[in-house]
């Protein structure tokens, strides 16, 4: 058996979306005095993911970036044991931007916060039930806190009841994160069968993940200073490790612009003879009223789908989650770059499911391919992201989204929030790979239809198409759809485990 | 059919002009990792048979290794230039288009290199140079650059058509929609606004020689089995012990290689990569490779010469070269994506070939029975190729903005347009393609 997780040292977001917290605010901070931030951090009320009942009606969490470390005191080589993507940054070097699709009105020069210069140190997350998020702040914001920090910004939250702006149900999909342990993983094993269960190590650290490898991460010998109170390595006998129960977040303002999205959605629905709302819910993937799949269910269960929850909420993921694509290898139920396709395109490791090692192994030379596409985009498991992310601004249904937008119309949008453990091969392979390539899947000329810059790239002059297949007949292609999302801000933060924000906290005091 | 060639010129820099050197190829790109088609020294645009090209400075880090490893002195090699190209037709035609419209460049950076004098024959220099690769591969045998911009016009004008003819296409079937095409194409093609040159006859003494050599290597081996047979479990042992003890050495990039070679990617939909490193000692890691490579090579010549090699079907081209007396080996490819995607590919797609050959370098993630764990240990191994990889410092793609996946839709919709005669499932397959 192995070691169970000790949920007290992990902070609650990995495990809940503390969803009945409606409220909620996050905090961008800087360090201004490190004794007095370090004595805050030292007795912050942190959640944790330990399961009580009733539920708490307030929660906060802590995550710090790279600058933060470093303001904190914690030492250059401990810093140093972190990944690159986030000693890096998220807009660090404009390769990175290029490769996230931040160029043009998504440029990091533009951000309101986490480009040059503005990279906050730390962000503090307080969550509360309604009503009650006035009261938790002040309790936070104590005479520690107000002397420890300067506050950079605030990122407000507004709750449009589980529907992002645009007006679809988000957080339908997510992956099960195997918090007993009992999933078991070769490295050299292929999954032939989609599902949506993913090792623990894929969000948090210092276990393995999806190879049966630990990724990466800071680990210190026991005689270091302050290491003593920190978790053993499982990996690595004799050290003490940083990372353990922590995880990165991605956090991105992402601005919607609600109304060229349904304006835009609206003509084309018109144009290209669509009904109802059929564009928008192409570019989704998703039906609008309930968030059903575009592609049809599958007979067959999907491991991690519909095992957890009450009856009715194992329903209701079986009715919305147990699909994958291999039914529809064109893309004429769901379009190939439609969000949640591109987001996830639910393959496994091996297309055309092999039955029989002979088949396996032919599928493993590249034989026996019965379609362009099925092997394309495979092995979703390395890519999966846990997304927590809440809306900005006051909501605009889809009808108010088609009028003309009045003087100073308020920005609106998405806090996207990501937990993964490895930055590089889940978000930002997500976000470069799946979300901003112009190629995804065998596509050509466009990106995300939600998230894409439509920047053109050499050789293509446009990128601001969308199709839709369908079945024998010409696809659907829109043209010259226009951007609808812009990255505001974002920073990529390591979210520590209790113990190791207690070692964080008192780290650089000497 | 026309089949690709390539060449690889490798020459010793002359110390003293080396930063003249880096300049000189600097000046071909407008910025670092974009090059000039047009620059002044090779116009690469100007050759309508090259397919990719770069000029690379082997300045190996990782020659220390060896010694790091296995206690053996490192070797001290020459810092060097490496020219690349494939390219349609034969090398020698190739070589003396080079030498006629590139030549007064080609002279200014080869005479940089060890024993190049002005004024000697471009051609023959060069072709002394030459190094032939273990292995190569050509994402489509015989697809011509001519043939790509073709079909890549084609599609665009067919896009393009039914985007404005959208309403009358919108309720036509397979068969019907085909026939409409083919009829507006064939008034295209007529008012020469496009065309689709017919495929040009196979050499002959190409065609010879690559089916001599689709048979002889199966029979060779045919001959050779029970001899490999016996050798088998000796072969077996020797492999397990090396493998059990063989050293890794992989540890992440410093930041400022990384982003050195960052810099470099991700302008076209298509990415360089030039990797080197040494073999492990011995003569048996050494014939190992060898054999494993000749193997390769027979499949990337006759099996996997279509679109795809094994799953993976991003790489446009790629090869192996032995270099310094097999005591090296080069890897070069053009891949589409960025490298985090191309090495996931690897991993997932294709971990077990990546494994029986880079296993044979110079502390690669331990392997086992030469196919199993190696790049399943996946940041050990990304860190290990980054750590090999080389700044290429110069590289030229002849048709930006389209993968691989690209040329291949593009020519299966010109087949498609070319045959009168499809079956309704083919109908359906060729519709989908737009
Ligand atoms: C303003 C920006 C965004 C909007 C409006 C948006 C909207 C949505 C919606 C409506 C869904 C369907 C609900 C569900 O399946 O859970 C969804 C799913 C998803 N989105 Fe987004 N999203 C945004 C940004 C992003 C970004 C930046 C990423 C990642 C880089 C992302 C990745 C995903 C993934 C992975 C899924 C789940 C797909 C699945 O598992 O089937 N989204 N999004």
């Amino acid at each position: 058996m192995l070691p169970a997780v000790d949920y007290s040292d992990v902070q609650g977001l990995v495990r809940f979306g503390f969803a009945n917290m409606t409220e909620a605010v996050y905090l961008l901070l800087n360090v201004r005095d490190p004794q007095a931030a370090r004595a805050w951090l030292a007795q912050a009320p942190v959640t944790t993911a330990t399961e009580t009942n009733p539920v708490p009606s307030t929660a906060l969490q802590v995550a710090f970036t790279r600058q933060g470390l470093e303001a904190l005191g914690v030492s250059d080589r401990v810093i140093a044991g972190f990944s690159a993507e986030f000693l890096s940054g998220m807009a660090g070097d404009a390769n990175r931007s290029r490769r996230l699709g931040d160029t043009g009105a998504n440029a990091p020069s533009a951000w309101e916060w986490g480009g040059s210069g503005r990279i906050p140190h730390m962000v503090a997350m307080l969550f509360a039930e309604r009503g009650r998020l006035d009261g938790w702040l002040r309790s936070i914001r104590g005479a520690w806190f107000l002397e420890g920090f300067n506050e950079m910004g605030w990122l407000t939250t507004s709750d449009l009841g589980g529907r992002e702006h645009f007006g679809f149900i988000d957080g339908i999909s997510q992956p099960l994160i195997d918090w007993n342990r009992t999933r078991t993983v070769s490295a050299n094993g292929n999954q032939l069968a989609y599902g949506n269960v993913a090792c623990l190590g894929e969000f948090l650290l210092g276990y393995p993940n999806e190879y049966n490898r630990y990724t990466d991460r800071p680990l210190l010998d026991s005689s270091d200073r302050g290491a003593e109170n920190l978790p053993n390595a499982e990996d690595q006998p004799g050290k003490r490790d940083l990372g353990k129960n922590g995880t990165y977040v991605v956090i991105r303002q992402l601005r919607q612009d609600v109304r060229a999205f349904w304006q835009y959605a609206d003509e084309a629905t018109r144009t290209a003879h669509e009904t109802g709302h059929g564009v928008a819910e192409a570019m989704v993937g998703r039906r609008l009223e309930d968030g059903a799949s575009l592609a049809p269910l599958s007979g067959a269960s999907i491991a991690g789908v519909g095992t957890t929850g009450s009856e009715a909420k194992r329903r209701q993921d079986v009715r919305l989650n147990q699909f994958n694509y291999a039914t529809d290898p064109d893309g004429t139920d769901c379009p190939l770059g439609a969000h949640v396709r591109r987001g996830n395109p639910r393959t496994p490791d091996l297309p055309g499911n092999p039955s029989g090692i002979l088949s396996e192994l032919m599928h493993m030379l590249g034989f026996g391919e019965t379609s362009l596409h099925e092997d394309l985009a495979a092995s979703v498991r390395f890519h999966r992201v846990l997304r927590r992310g809440r809306e900005y601004g006051p909501g605009l249904s889809p009808g108010e989204a088609i009028q003309p937008a009045p003087p100073g119309d308020p920005e609106r949008g998405l806090h996207f929030i990501a937990l993964n453990a490895n930055i590089e091969r889940q978000f930002e392979f997500v976000q470069n790979a799946w979300m901003a390539r112009t190629k995804f899947d065998g596509l050509t000329e466009e990106s995300d239809p939600l998230l894409g810059n439509r920047e053109p790239v050499r050789g293509c002059p446009f990128t601001n198409t969308f199709s839709i297949p369908r079945k024998g007949k010409v696809r659907k292609r829109l043209m010259e759809m226009p951007q609808f999302v812009t990255v505001r801000g974002g920073a990529y933060f390591f979210l520590p485990g209790i113990r190791a924000l207690r070692y964080l906290a008192e780290a650089g005091g000497a | 059919m026309m089949p690709q060639a390539n060449v690889l010129v490798i020459a010793p820099l002359r110390p003293e002009r080396e930063a003249e050197l880096r300049g000189l190829l600097a000046s071909m790109n407008f910025v670092p990792g974009q090059v000039n088609p047009a620059n002044a020294l090779v116009p690469f645009g100007q050759f309508s048979q090259i397919h990719v090209a770069r000029f690379v400075i082997l300045d190996d880090q990782t020659t220390g290794d060896l010694q790091k490893a296995y206690g053996i002195p490192a070797p001290k090699y020459p810092l060097s230039l490496a020219f690349l190209a494939d390219f349609d037709g034969p090398a020698d035609a190739f070589r003396a288009d080079l030498a006629k419209r590139a030549g007064k460049g080609l002279e200014r950076i080869f005479s940089c290199c060890d024993g190049f004098a002005p004024g000697a024959d471009l051609a023959g220099w060069m072709k002394e140079r030459e190094i032939s690769s273990a292995t190569n591969y050509v994402n489509w045998v015989g697809r011509t650059v001519t043939q790509i911009r073709e079909e890549d016009a084609l599609r665009l004008t067919i896009e393009s058509h039914l985007q404005a003819k959208s309403a009358a296409f919108a309720e036509k079937n397979p068969r019907e929609i085909h026939a409409t095409l083919r009829e507006f194409l064939q008034t295209e093609i007529r008012a020469g606004r496009l065309a689709l040159t017919p495929q040009p006859a196979t050499p002959f003494g190409w065609w010879l020689r690559n089916a001599a050599h689709f048979i002889a290597v199966p029979l060779l081996l045919l001959v050779l089995s029970p001899l490999l047979l016996l050798y088998l479990p000796f072969f077996a042992y020797q492999l397990r012990s090396r493998e059990k003890s063989d050293p890794e050495i992989a540890p992440r990039v410093e930041a400022c290689y990384e982003e050195q070679l960052a810099t470099l990617e991700d302008y076209d939909v298509t990415n360089q990569f030039t990797a080197m490193g040494s073999l492990k000692p011995g003569a048996f890691r050494r014939w190992t490779l060898i054999f494993l490579l000749w193997l390769l090579n027979w499949t990337t010549r006759h099996i996997y010469t279509r679109g795809q090699l094994a799953r993976v079907g991003t790489i446009h081209f790629a090869r192996w070269v032995f270099v310094n007396d097999r005591r090296r080996l080069l890897f070069a490819s053009n891949y589409d994506g960025a490298l985090e995607t191309y090495m996931d590919d690897f991993i997932n797609k294709v971990g077990w070939g990546l494994n029986l050959v880079f296993s044979n370098g110079v502390g690669y993630p331990t392997s086992r029975w030469l196919v199993l764990d190696g790049s399943k240990d996946e940041q050990k191994f990304k860190y290990f190729l980054r750590r090999h990889e080389l700044p290429t410092n110069v590289w030229y793609k002849a048709y930006p903005g389209l993968t691989a996946f690209d040329l291949k839709r593009n020519t299966l919709i010109r087949e498609g347009i070319e045959k009168t005669h499809l079956s309704e499932s083919e109908l359906r397959q060729w519709v989908a393609l737009f």
